[in-house]
Formats: C-alpha cells, sequence, structure tokens
C-alpha cells in the first residue's frame, strides 16, 4: 500500500514529482499495518502524515492495537479518520479530550489517544486539554502544532510565532495587536495530574527518532496508570506558511521551534 | 414492591440507573443540580462514573464519549446549559449516538429549546415530558430505550417541580423490548482486525473501501433515519373526558397536571371540558390531539410561557378548530421556582372564563 499502489484512489495524483518508470516493482513496503490506505489529500511536504504514522507505529510497537481508540480533532488531520485500521470517534472542533474522558472511563481498559491541531486544541477547545490534564486522565493527547489554521488555508491560531505572516496576520503576528503565543505543554506541565509532556518535531529524521521515543513514553504513561500525557508534535505546513516545500523543515527549526522549544517538559518518571 | 418517598431528582437519577444508565457527567446548575449529586453518589457503587465535568460543553462531550462505547451514559442541565450543549447534541444525532439528556428546564419557556433544538443541520431528537415524579422514573428509563432503538439523543424534559417534589415512588427497571445490538460500539477490539469501526458525524464508510467521507450521501441517509425515526416512535398523550367536550385544555408537563386536576373538577361539576396533555414533546401528539379535539368548538392551550406548544397545536388541528391561549409566564422571583399560576382554582378561573365564552353552563 505505498505510494506505488496510489493509482486505486481515484482522482488523487501521485504525490512525487515525477511519474514512476514503467519498470518500477514494490520492493517493500514500509506503510504501518494500522494505515488502510497510504495516499491522502494533504499537501506535499505536509508534517501531518509522519506525525501520525509514527503513532501508529507506536501503538503497534506497544501490543496494545486491540485496545485502541483515536478520537480525532477536526482539521487536515481528519483526512486520517477514515483511512486507518484503527477505532476512531470522531469529535467537534477543539472536545476531542472530553470525548476522550468520556470512552477512558467508561471502558478503562482501552488505550486511548487524541490526534488535534493546534487551532483545535489551544484556540477551540483550550479549556478541554487543561482540565483533562487537571483530572489525570489515564489519555494521550497528541497535538499537532504547525502554529496555523491549514485547513482554512493559513490563518492565525493561538500557537503562532510572533512575526508570522498569515492571511489574517499580513505583516506578521504583533504581540500587542494579534496576542502572544501559547505554549500549551509547558502550561500543561505545571498541572499535578500530568506525568508526561514533551515537545519534538518531524522535520528530520532525528527529530522523527526522537517524537517516536515521546509517543512511547507518553502511551507508557497512560498504560502505567501514571496519569495524563500529552505529546506537542511540531509538524511542517509549507502551505499554511507560505513557503517552498523544501524549505519548510528549516523553517520550522527556525521559526516554529525557537518559540515552541523541542524537549521533554515533564517526565515524573525522570525524578 | 415497596414504595419509597424520595426527591424527584433523585427518583429520576434512580431510574436511570435501572435503566443501565452506567455514566453520568454534569455541571450544577439549578434545578438540574441534584441529580448530579445523586448520581456522582450513586453511579460508584453500581460500577459506573460520574465526572463532574468543567462546563457542560464538556459533560456532553464526555457523555458522547462513553455512548460510543456503548454504555448507557446520560447528561443534563437546565436551559441555560442546554444552550452551550446544542452544538454536540446536532452532531451526535448526526453520529448516531443513543444520549440521553436531562433538560430540567426552568418553567416552560425552554420548549423550543427541547423540541426544536438549537443546532445545526436536519436532525431531530425525540423529547419526553413527564407530569410528577412517578411518570418521571418511567420516562427516565423510556428514554434510553428510545435512544437504543434509534441510535439518536433523547431529551428528558423536566423542571423544578419534578426536581424538588417528594413522591412515593417504586423504581423497578421496566423491559421495554429488545434493542439493537450495539455492533457499532466501540472498545478498541476492532482495532487490526482490518475492519475498525469508526463512529463519525462525518460518516460511516472508510477509504479502504474506496470510499471516502461522502457528506451529501451521509447526510441523505441520516435524514432517512431520522424520519424512519419521527415515524415509528410512539406519540405518548394522556387524553380525559373529550369525547363530548366543548372545550379541550391542552398543557404538558407539571402544568399538565395542575391542568388535568381542574378539568377533572370541571368535569365532575358537569361542564364540558376535556383535556390532552402532550408526553412526548417530539414527535407530538398531532393525530391524537386532531381526534380529540373533533367536535370541540374551542382548543386552549396553557403553558408557562408566553405561547410556544401552542404552535404544535395549530400544526395538529390544522384550523380544524379554533385554539386560544390561555397561559402567560408565571414566576416566582428568582425565575425559575415556583409559578403562583399552578394553582388548581387560578387555572379553574382561566378555563371557565373560556367556558363562559362559549356559553357553557352545566
Amino acid at each position: 500500500m505505498s505510494g506505488l499502489r496510489v493509482e486505486r484512489v481515484e482522482g488523487l495524483r501521485v504525490l512525487s514529482t515525477r511519474e514512476a518508470p514503467a519498470d518500477a516493482r514494490l520492493v517493500d513496503d514500509f506503510t504501518p499495518s494500522l494505515i488502510d490506505v497510504g495516499a491522502h489529500h494533504l499537501c506535499p511536504g505536509c508534517g501531518e502524515p509522519i506525525a501520525m504514522r509514527s503513532v501508529l507505529e507506536i501503538i503497534e510497537e506497544l501490543g496494545v492495537i486491540n485496545r485502541a481508540i483515536g478520537i480525532f480533532g477536526i482539521g487536515c488531520y481528519t483526512g486520517f479518520s477514515n483511512n486507518l485500521d484503527c477505532e476512531v470517534l470522531q469529535a467537534l472542533h477543539g472536545r476531542a479530550p472530553s470525548l476522550a474522558t468520556g470512552v477512558k472511563r467508561a471502558k478503562p481498559d482501552t488505550v486511548v489517544f487524541t490526534i488535534q491541531g493546534d487551532g483545535d486544541m489551544v484556540n477551540e477547545g483550550l479549556q478541554e486539554v487543561i482540565h483533562t490534564a487537571a483530572r489525570g486522565e489515564r489519555v494521550t493527547c497528541i497535538m499537532l502544532n504547525n502554529g496555523v489554521f491549514g485547513e482554512t488555508g493559513g490563518h492565525i491560531t493561538a500557537t503562532t510565532v510572533l512575526g508570522q505572516r498569515t492571511k489574517n496576520t499580513l505583516e506578521g503576528r504583533d504581540g500587542r495587536e494579534h496576542g502572544y503565543p501559547i505554549r500549551l505543554s509547558n502550561m500543561l506541565a505545571d498541572l499535578e495530574g500530568v506525568a508526561f509532556v514533551g515537545r519534538c518535531a518531524v522535520n528530520s529524521a532525528g527529530n522523527v527518532a526522537r517524537t517516536r521515543k515521546m509517543i512511547q513514553r507518553a502511551f507508557e504513561a497512560q498504560l502505567n496508570d501514571e496519569g495524563f500525557s500529552f505529546v506537542e508534535i511540531l509538524t511542517m505546513c509549507p502551505t499554511g506558511w507560505f513557503i517552498e516545500t523544501q524549505e519548510a523543515p528549516e523553517y520550522l527549526t527556525d521559526k516554529l521551534a525557537a518559540t515552541h522549544t523541542l524537549g521533554v517538559v515533564k517526565d515524573i518518571a525522570a525524578r | 414492591m415497596t414504595s419509597e418517598l424520595m426527591e424527584g431528582s433523585g427518583a429520576i437519577a434512580e431510574a436511570m440507573i435501572a435503566a443501565g444508565c452506567r455514566f453520568f457527567a454534569g455541571y450544577p446548575m439549578t434545578p438540574f443540580t441534584e441529580v448530579l449529586e445523586h448520581m456522582a453518589k450513586r453511579l460508584p457503587v453500581v460500577g459506573g462514573a460520574c465526572v463532574n465535568a468543567e462546563s457542560e460543553l464538556e459533560a456532553i462531550g464526555m457523555a458522547w464519549g462513553a455512548a460510543a462505547t456503548g454504555t448507557r451514559a446520560a447528561t443534563g442541565s437546565t436551559g441555560q446549559g442546554l444552550s452551550l450543549m446544542q452544538e454536540s447534541i446536532a452532531e451526535a444525532a448526526m453520529a448516531h449516538l443513543p444520549l440521553v439528556i436531562l433538560n430540567m428546564a426552568r418553567a416552560q419557556g425552554d420548549y423550543f429549546q427541547a423540541t426544536r433544538g438549537g443546532g445545526h443541520g436536519d436532525y431531530r431528537t425525540p423529547v419526553l415530558a413527564p407530569m410528577d415524579v412517578a411518570e418521571a422514573t418511567q420516562l427516565a428509563q423510556l428514554a434510553f430505550h428510545i435512544a437504543d432503538t434509534w441510535r439518536n439523543p433523547v431529551v428528558f424534559f423536566g423542571d423544578y417541580y419534578l426536581a424538588h417534589t417528594y413522591q412515593s415512588v417504586d423504581i423497578q427497571p421496566i423491559d421495554f423490548g429488545p434493542v439493537p445490538a450495539k455492533d457499532w460500539a466501540l472498545d478498541g477490539s476492532s482495532s487490526g482486525s482490518g475492519r475498525a469501526k469508526l463512529v463519525s458525524p462525518l460518516g460511516d464508510t472508510k477509504q479502504r473501501d474506496n470510499v471516502g467521507y461522502d457528506l451529501s450521501d451521509y447526510y441523505m441517509r441520516a435524514a432517512a433515519k431520522t424520519t424512519a425515526m419521527i415515524e415509528g416512535l410512539d406519540r405518548l398523550v394522556d387524553i380525559g373526558h373529550c369525547d363530548d367536550a366543548d372545550l379541550v385544555v391542552v398543557a404538558f408537563g407539571t402544568a399538565g397536571k395542575y391542568v388535568r386536576y381542574a378539568v377533572d373538577q370541571l368535569r365532575a361539576e358537569g361542564h364540558r371540558v376535556g383535556y390532552v396533555r402532550p408526553i412526548s414533546l417530539f414527535p407530538f401528539p398531532d393525530a391524537a390531539l386532531r381526534d380529540a379535539a373533533t367536535g370541540a368548538k374551542l382548543v386552549a392551550v396553557y403553558e408557562n410561557n408566553q405561547g410556544q406548544m401552542i404552535d404544535d397545536v395549530r400544526l395538529s388541528l390544522e384550523g380544524a378548530v379554533p385554539v386560544r391561549f390561555i397561559g402567560g409566564l408565571s414566576l416566582d422571583s428568582s425565575g425559575f421556582g415556583i409559578a403562583p399560576d399552578f394553582d388548581v382554582e387560578v387555572l379553574r378561573r382561566r378555563i371557565d372564563a373560556v367556558l363562559t365564552d362559549l356559553g357553557g353552563t352545566p
């Protein structure tokens, strides 16, 4: 189900910039088993598929597939809600953490995670994630933070960094005019119910490896009944950042990660 | 069979537990608060969970999540809190989630909110309105049965009187018959099976079947399901003395009980008056009302608001019988507690005045 088979999805173009040669053959398939259809509608250079894939790989590696339920917010990543071989409960914009709470309280043996963007989690549903964290719900919330409303075409969110140009901050985000970015991971880390908080990125092989480690630790915190766990994954959005695709990984490091610093923010097991 | 004197809020809570409700979430607000108190106390004892949500937005989100696992789940509030929940009620209906929502209303001004809903899209929610605590213990159970039968949110419409009146009740689980198996419910076990389940207001089809979300297709199917529900639901109504009545008085909920008593008295005195008390406010018992009003000179509507259910009465009668409003907002200083007009003498005078206009003397 790798890129060579996308022709089965009508209307979709192969994401590669060149056609595969006629004699090309599939030599291996790295698609995680929990992804039904590898082809997606997201833009070239988007970081969300890498993040999504990392989450699914960890669920598989931890051996908790048949207990896993994902709660999806509304954003570009919502496109994954119907192409995973993982149970999905679709939430309203911003409301995934309360749904996750209901699922987990009703079925404590499940492994529950949310997939939300920065607009979903920090704008629309900020109180949801804060209270879910404060209650120490045994769920794992994953925020895909690209600092922009990607799905609407590039608008300011609560995590947009100062100076960043968006469609409704044309001259760049000005703190005095548009407010200052919220560092959600740092806010959540202060809450007693929280076992693990990490901020990572998917803009390089090394960062993807670190992302996978944080996701694994976050799920382990849930499985070990330690408390709420949270992973903020910085993802590229060249479309919403209005830059060339190949510039996005560097832009992430220079701009997004300069405000939203990478690293483990809290781990109660490390004390 | 042992009856126990119980406050309405506690009786509703016990009835929900008898119906198998094992998840509840809420945010305190009068007159809903005591139901939350009882559920917080009782659910952990019976192996359920009750979460004190940070707002009504999250309360219904939590109930939505629990309902998605196949657990009988409920939430509630009063009108203001229900206003906050409307977006979720609409989407939960589109996601086909069986949820029970208590609307412990302040007076009867939330009739439109309950019966029309304030959410987006082409959805409807069945609404049940008991007249007293005993009936509430039955309808609270029926609400779960309807929700599971039609995979749709159901609104239970109560009020301050229902919440705080003590009545002797015997709460036993009621068998309303089988409900469809919840083969759609999530527990994680279908993940990795190749047929992982999806519960979404955006659709139930997956890309692996070469079908992504098609909102046009999904909304059309959801609309057909809603229509089937409306046509399939029993329209519940309490009718009395209407066979030869010149005047039929319509009232619901607590007001319905007062009106029924007043009409009983007037009928005993020889007045040709009957009553109709809609129990399911949606779907409205339109045919039953039309039949009951056949031959009547006038239909009078009493409700503790400025006239909301009267719209449904007019729609039901389709002009066959004239309709007159004899209700009106009646409040104490709290704005939602005791209604001074909920007094049999007051209601008798209102009905008497109509009878006099009709020239009806015994």
